[in-house]
């Protein structure tokens, strides 16, 4: 046995034998804390902006500063905390533990992504400094190119370089999952939460160049002149919304996939059930990755695009939407006949099954054609798509750092306000949002900085849950924080689970396992066969903890 | 008006295909109920049922099951494609246009609507339509992309620089409803709106009265046509002329040089007056000057108008059949709507 102390975070206490580390493990917490950041700064304009719509009038923000605040929220919280959460952070901690690896394929190509995304995010700040951007995350076009005073060039640069970061994220992931599986571990006995980083990485490089060059092609028609975009130089506007749904619609599976990934990791293991149809699970997230680039078009149902493109892109938006459905039941059907225990990362994927069920759902609103002319660019739309991100993904990354920490740390959290904070999120999150789908169906437009008297009842129960909302998530910044210097010890395996990442320390070593471990058991085998002494762990635990 | 409706927290449903929305509308709630309830209650009933009795416990396996998944795979399916098809129909009767409708032409620009009626009468951010009438909008925008929408018309549409798009509605109740902006347009993007007050047929007419009109689109192109933009000289006088006839030529196809051809419309006609030489008539030289940055959007529609109108596509043939006899209107509809003139 090796000291308990001689772990990752133990080689090397120097900044340099962090900035210049290859260990994946030190790689995901950098990226960790530096999305934290980002999240927390777009959570600064969302309270500016709940703020403001306290009142009709736009009176605490004005137009300009309104208009600026919505978009640089989404740029900050898509591009530079959704996009990377789950795959930058857990999953360049687990994959290689998970599939018994020393590290990552490519472990340089690793840290340069991460500076890719910290020079992307410099850059963007920077321009936020300078006074902004006002074009909304799109980016629509000609406003964009022609008639917006703003940074559009500084941000776009910076989106343009973090893509780069994405993309080789994507590629290291999936040389890895081909190339250092460890002996035993087939395809089938990954776990759920690799196939679905695989799918993610799929839609990471075939989609992330497609962004970086309609964001070259904005910046050639902002500087040059070419008409590319803009009638008034003969360019077309709608092609930009064609290029730019073409990958921000696969996009959204970036900021789903990893987050159901974790969610099936997490049912199972607190179920101590296999998880339920395990074949299906994986191959939807192949589906929904393939399947989500043909389906740009509904984010483009009145811009003009023909009648009949309206209808086939409706079509195929219903049928992306089954492999969601399989999911959900799939997870429900996992707890049947288990034992299942309410920890902190449980009651977060319970939260998510529920919230996801009401993203996923309304989805289907929005797909049906006749009924999202009059419901697209409506609150409704900001209503479903923060279900599925920040009901759906955020909570899932939030269930899945709670479940790690331990592993990532060493250390445990205190369960009481790990509880808590999930109440409150849930909460906090429903009265946020709910509220939304009924203005947007009364028909109160996004992106107004002021709007009819009306509307205010339900904004200003909106603005109510949002500061809930906040309390929530702010929490566990205090409590992890805490219990990194003043947590008990977790132990390697706090819940006797059998995946590869349980079997080594906690702090794992810097070359993850002392041992090259070799895979005789299937995925999810929570009993004997998984060779875990849980005769011997029951003793140790004393009594059955039911709460 | 704009507050009171027949649900608390639902909007007003004010046109011919609103109820269709609703209806859809409801379907999927219904739906989205039907899925939840037992979703949710098992999840419940799971958690409390299989709580955890003992530490580390090892459940039984279950490995998953052909047959449900085959089944919870084919009814979300099913369910979808109704969902598809009621969505279909119901955008088909949103967007497909009417042959016999008003027409009222729209040109957004940061932060206004400019609405111009074919008989000459201008609003800004006010659409003044008769009820039981359907009504055809066909915009543009000088500057960006901007949205028209009306909520409790249940439709709205893109409105795009460079080109003609079009909505319609039939308004069944008269009343005054939102006019919005519903695609981000810059700085004062939410004070892009506005109101469609829909009055009876016989208010309608005497708002028209009240509002002495300007000269109708077809009468101001005809002046840009044969005085100011100087269109006539090699474009009036039928064939043998420089320009092509322009008589009777809407709605007839068009063969250009190189082969392609097209049918004549609205869009076909304002390209060839912005780029006339992207398409050249067949038997025609390239030698028509570009007008682009020479007319505005709001002439532009005026030149088509009178163009059309040389094939007997005009307003009179269009619009709709209204009682003629001016009744006397509320004064409320009157004074406040005096005629706004151009931009
Ligand atoms: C069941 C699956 C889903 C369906 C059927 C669905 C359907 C739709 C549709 C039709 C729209 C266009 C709405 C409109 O503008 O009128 C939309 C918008 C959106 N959806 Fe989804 N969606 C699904 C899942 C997701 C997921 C998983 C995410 C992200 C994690 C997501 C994020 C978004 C975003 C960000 C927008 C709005 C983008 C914008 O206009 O700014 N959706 N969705
Ligand atoms: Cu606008």
């Amino acid at each position: 046995m090796r000291e308990p102390k001689d772990s990752y975070l133990t080689n090397g206490y120097s900044l340099k034998s962090w900035l210049l580390t290859k260990d994946h493990k030190r790689i995901a917490l950098m990226y960790l804390i530096s999305i934290s950041v980002f999240f927390f700064m777009g959570g600064l304009y969302a309270a500016a902006i709940r703020l403001e719509l306290l009142t009709p009038g736009s009176d605490l923000l004005q137009s300009a500063t309104y208009n600026k605040a919505f978009t640089q929220h989404g740029i900050l919280m898509i591009f530079f905390f959704l996009i990377p959460s789950i795959p930058a952070t857990l999953g360049n901690f687990l994959l290689p533990l998970m599939i018994g690896a020393k590290d990552l394929a490519l472990p340089r190509i690793n840290l340069l992504s991460l500076y890719l995304y910290w020079i992307g995010g410099l850059l963007t700040l920077y321009a936020l400094m300078q006074g902004g951007v006002d074009t909304g995350w799109t980016f629509y076009t000609p406003y964009s190119t022609t008639f917006s005073n703003s940074y559009v060039m500084a941000v776009g640069l910076g989106i343009f370089i973090n893509g780069f970061s994405s993309i080789l994220t994507g590629l290291n992931f999936i040389v890895t999952i081909h190339t250092m599986r460890a002996p035993g571990m087939t395809w089938f006995r990954l776990p759920l939460f690799v196939w679905a980083h695989y799918a993610t990485s799929l839609v990471m490089i075939l989609g992330t160049p497609v962004i970086a060059i309609t964001v070259l092609l904005l910046a050639i028609e902002r500087v040059v002149k070419v008409g590319i975009f803009d009638p008034a130089i003969g360019g077309d506007p709608i092609l930009f919304q064609h290029l730019f749904w073409f990958y921000s619609h696969p996009a959204v599976y970036i900021m789903i996939l990893p987050g159901m990934g974790v969610i099936s990791e997490v049912i199972s293991s607190f179920s101590r059930k296999k998880i339920f149809g395990y074949e299906f699970i994986a191959f939807s997230s192949i589906a929904i990755a393939v399947f989500g680039f043909l389906v740009w078009g509904h984010h483009m149902f009145v811009s003009g695009q023909s009648i009949y493109a309206g209808l086939v892109f409706s079509f195929l938006t219903m049928v992306v939407a089954v492999p969601s459905a399989i999911k959900v039941f799939n997870w429900t059907a996992t707890m049947y006949k288990g034992s299942i225990s309410y920890d902190t990362p449980m009651l977060y994927a319970i939260g998510f099954l529920g919230l996801f069920l009401v993203g996923g759902l309304t989805g289907l609103f929005l797909g049906s054609v006749g009924l999202t002319v009059h419901l697209t660019d409506t609150y409704f739309v900001v209503a479903h798509f923060h279900y599925v991100m920040v009901g759906g993904q955020v909570i899932a990354y939030l269930a899945g750092i709670h479940y790690w920490w331990p592993k990532m740390t060493g250390k445990m959290y205190s369960e009481f306000w790990g509880k808590v904070s999930a109440m409150l999120v849930f909460v906090g999150f429903n009265l946020t949002f709910f509220p939304q789908f009924i203005l947007g169906y009364q028909g109160m437009p996004r992106r107004y900085a002021s709007y009819p008297a009306e509307f205010q009842v339900l904004n200003i129960f909106s603005t109510a849950g949002a500061s809930v909302l906040g309390v929530g998530l702010l929490m566990p910044v205090v409590y992890l924080t805490h219990s990194i210097f003043a947590g008990k010890p977790a132990g390697d395996n706090p819940w006797m689970l059998p995946g590869l990442e349980w079997r080594t320390q906690s702090p794992p070593p810097t070359l993850n396992f002392d041992e090259q471990p070799v895979v005789t058991w299937e995925a999810y085998e929570f009993g004997e066969e998984s060779g875990l002494d849980l005769e011997e762990a029951r003793r140790a635990a004393g009594r059955p903890s039911v709460v | 008006m704009q507050t009171d409706s027949w649900i608390p927290l639902f909007p007003e449903s004010a046109s011919s295909f609103s109820w269709q929305v609703d209806a859809l509308y409801f379907y999927l709630i219904g739906i989205s109920v039907a899925f939840m309830i037992p979703i949710v209650a098992a999840i419940f009933w799971f958690v409390v049922r299989y709580r955890e009795r003992e530490k580390f416990a090892t459940p039984d396996e279950i490995h998953g099951s052909i047959v449900l998944e085959t089944v919870w795979s084919i009814i979300p399916f099913v369910i979808s494609m109704t969902i598809f098809l009621g969505g279909a129909v119901v955008y088909y009767t949103q967007y497909r246009m009417p042959e016999d409708a008003m027409q009222v032409y729209v040109v957004g620009k940061q932060w206004m609507w400019k609405i111009q009626h074919e008989t000459g009468q201008r609003e800004i951010n006010e659409l003044h339509v008769p009820v039981n009438t359907k009504v055809k909008l066909t915009m543009t925008t000088e500057d960006v992309l901007h949205d028209f929408s009306i909520p409790a018309f249940r439709t709205k549409a893109d409105v795009v620089p460079g080109r003609y798009t079009y909505l319609w509605f039939e308004a069944t109740k008269p009343g005054t409803y939102h006019l919005f902006c519903a695609e981000y347009c810059g700085l004062n993007h939410s004070g892009m709106i506005g109101s469609v007050v829909v009055m009876e047929q016989n208010d309608f007419e005497s708002w028209l009265q009240g509002n002495a009109s300007n000269l109708t689109p077809v009468e101001q192109g005809r002046d840009l046509f044969e005085n100011k933009l100087g269109c006539a000289s090699c474009h009036a006088g039928g064939s043998g002329q420089r320009g092509a006839v322009l008589e009777n030529i809407y709605g007839k196809e068009v063969k250009f040089v190189g082969g392609s051809s097209t049918i004549v419309d609205d869009e076909y006609l304002r390209n060839s007056i912005l780029n006339p030489s992207s398409q050249v008539v067949e038997g025609y030289q390239p030698i028509m000057p570009t007008f682009k940055g020479q007319v505005t959007e709001e002439q532009l529609i005026s030149l088509v108008a009178y163009i059309k109108s040389l094939s007997g596509v005009d307003a009179s043939a269009t619009a709709p059949s209204a009682p003629a006899a001016p009744a006397p209107a509320p004064a409320n509809n009157m004074g406040s709507n005096s005629n706004q003139g151009g931009r």
